[in-house]
């Protein structure tokens, strides 16, 4: 991948908030044109810092920052023209009705008054809120507030759109139409830049993903990649009373090449294939004398990846 | 700096400059939009000031303004009301929907996001704040100068008409900006109740500064006040009585614009970057 083909790079980038927390840790990251590309990480693992890095709105301590090319804290009205920004909170201004939220956007990023217009109207069309051009944005329902911010975010062609948490207080229903959009996008080849908590919003919109802690990043590569560096194809849980570490030690040992860990009062272990595994596990803690009182068996996820990194669960 | 690097800086110029007017168009068509809203909060609070000191208390008998006669006073009113007028209008067009846009629906994001240096977004709400004012100005005055019962009597100096009335409108606009960043939903009371309110009593409003001369230490106190400026500024070019001296009004009214200015450019981009 060249240079050219990154829309975003960043170089040791760091943000230390005054009184010492160090929200963001000399990130280096690339994002290459076209892809979905995620964060992933729990509140407070620095995401919506790196984005307000990117976007021209958190001052960044050390480290440099680029979109399209351009230094983001050299040069910020030029930054600007190549991000599109859809925040977690309604930023529509409510002085202005739907149609005129994309209108004077339009305006501020130089069309003149006949190109905005049609373009604002193309769009109502595109995001399914044509029948509501006329009507305050507070009448809006979430779903379409979000939607008309993100057409209002694309509405000039950044060369990335941002989106922070896009999904968090939608309905499910928000949820899917959100996603159908982002996807049509994608297919149109913008490149986005999402940052998530739901790991299931993650696997399924992203090509790459970085998952985040404590402003480092630990792991980065496609859903799948991250889901293999598991390396067991099942996870079994099992929620049982007594000493779990002791459980997860008896475990580890009858079943070779598997790892069990003890995770938020369960015991997670990993093995290579679930074939004769459940009675194994039934007979042992049965033996050792604890009570089980449930068993689940389901593939890897990013959660697994997650509590693999980080030994703690990513909570939704 | 080659050609195309000249050639592009201006081209970044030029976009910058239309961002600028675009923003200014959006304030215009809200103002637009609401201007139902903005004449009767203009209006209302000089047309009942006017009213009861110069019509309704001739008509009824009851002395105001001193030794000059009611006439004299409806004559120093004018400047006065102007002054005031233009310096709410700073605060209510400015102050109060930053107050809002920062304090509860952060609305403000996408002019932040507008493609210029996030330094002329704040200029552009100061000059939407100066047009804002010199429109309340004019709806105005007609009021303080037809409503008194006893007549009024104006002399024009042009010059000083047309150049004091934007410094005047420019400083309300910047004062706005400033308290607009300073204050916090939670403290908006005090920018009326303690802030706004003293300004106005002891703006000059209904005397004119050299008058205090007999309270020397309360003449010396209200210099601190910027409407003071800007009512004997509005007295200098509209009357020909006593004001304070033009070499005064000119470099104290500039240098109170440009310190309004700084301050408040400094707290919008303390309130917009983290």
């Amino acid at each position: 991948m060249s240079v050219v083909d990154e829309v975003i790079r960043t170089e040791e980038l760091t943000k230390v908030y005054p009184g010492g927390v160090t929200a963001v840790d000399t990130l280096d990251l690339a994002v290459h044109r076209g892809e979905i590309f995620g964060l992933l990480g729990p509140n407070g693992a620095g995401k919506t810092t790196t984005a307000g890095m990117l976007t021209t709105r958190v001052v960044p301590t050390s480290g440099r920052a680029f979109v399209g090319g351009i230094n983001v804290w050299q040069h910020s009205a030029q930054a600007k023209r190549m991000i599109g920004v859809v925040p977690q909170t309604n930023t529509l201004d409510r002085s202005l009705n739907v149609f005129e939220n994309l209108y004077f956007h339009g305006r501020f990023f130089g069309m003149n008054a006949r190109t905005s217009r049609a373009e604002a109207t193309r769009l109502l069309e595109q995001f399914r809120l044509s029948e509501r051009a006329k009507m305050p944005v507070l009448a809006l329902s979430g779903g379409m507030a979000q939607r008309l911010m993100v057409a209002r975010a694309v509405m000039h062609k950044p060369s990335i759109l941002f989106l922070d948490e896009p999904t968090a207080g939608l309905d499910p229903q928000g949820r899917i139409a959100l996603w159908e959009i982002l996807g049509e996008l994608h297919i149109g080849g913008q490149t986005i830049l999402l940052s998530t908590h739901y790991m299931e919003e993650a696997d399924q919109l992203c090509d790459r993903l970085a998952i985040l802690d404590h402003g480092k990043l630990l792991a980065l590569g496609t859903p799948t990649e991250l889901k293999a560096s598991v390396g067991a194809a099942t996870i079994v849980t099992v929620s049982a009373d007594g000493d779990l570490d002791a459980l997860a030690r008896l475990l580890e040992q009858a079943v070779p090449d598997s790892t069990a860990r003890v995770v938020d009062r369960t015991v997670r272990f990993a093995v290579g294939s679930v074939r004769g595994v459940l009675p194994t596990v039934v007979q042992i803690a049965d033996r050792a004398g604890h009570n089980v009182a449930d068993l689940s068996v389901r593939e890897p996820t990013l959660e697994t990846v997650f509590i693999n990194l980080t030994g703690k669960e990513l909570r939704e | 700096m080659t050609a195309s690097s000249i050639d592009s800086a201006t081209n970044e110029q030029a976009k910058v400059g239309t961002a600028f007017v675009a923003l200014l168009l959006r304030d215009m068509y809200v103002l637009r939009k609401n201007l139902r809203e903005f004449i009767p909060r203009t209006v209302l609070q000089p047309l009942l000031l006017v009213f009861v000191f110069t019509y309704v208390f001739p008509k009824i008998g009851q002395g105001v303004g001193g030794s000059n006669g009611n006439s004299g006073f409806s004559t120093l009113l004018v400047a006065g009301v102007l002054g005031s007028v233009v310096l709410f209008q700073g605060v209510q067009s400015v102050a109060l929907p930053m107050v809002q846009e920062f304090g509860y629906t952060r609305e403000i994001e996408d002019r932040v996001l507008a493609p210029m240096p996030i330094e002329l977004v704040a200029v552009q709400k100061i000059v939407a704040g100066a047009i804002q004012c010199l429109l309340a100005g004019l709806i105005v005055f007609p009021i303080a100068y037809f409503v008194p019962a006893t007549k009024v009597h104006l002399t024009y100096h042009w010059l000083l008409l047309l150049t004091f009335a934007p410094l005047a409108c420019v400083m309300a606009g910047a004062l706005g900006l400033m308290f607009g960043t300073s204050f916090q939903p939670r403290t908006l009371p005090i920018l009326f109740g303690v802030v706004v309110v003293p300004l106005t009593f002891l703006g000059c409003v209904y005397y004119p500064w050299q008058k205090l001369e007999s309270i020397r230490w309360l003449q010396i106190v209200v210099l601190a006040n910027p409407l003071v400026y800007m009512c004997e500024a509005f007295r200098a070019a509209l009357t020909n009585a006593a004001h304070m001296r033009l070499i005064v009004l000119y470099p104290v009214m500039v240098a109170f614009t440009l310190f309004f200015s700084w301050r408040g450019i400094a707290g919008f981009k303390k309130r917009v970057l983290t």
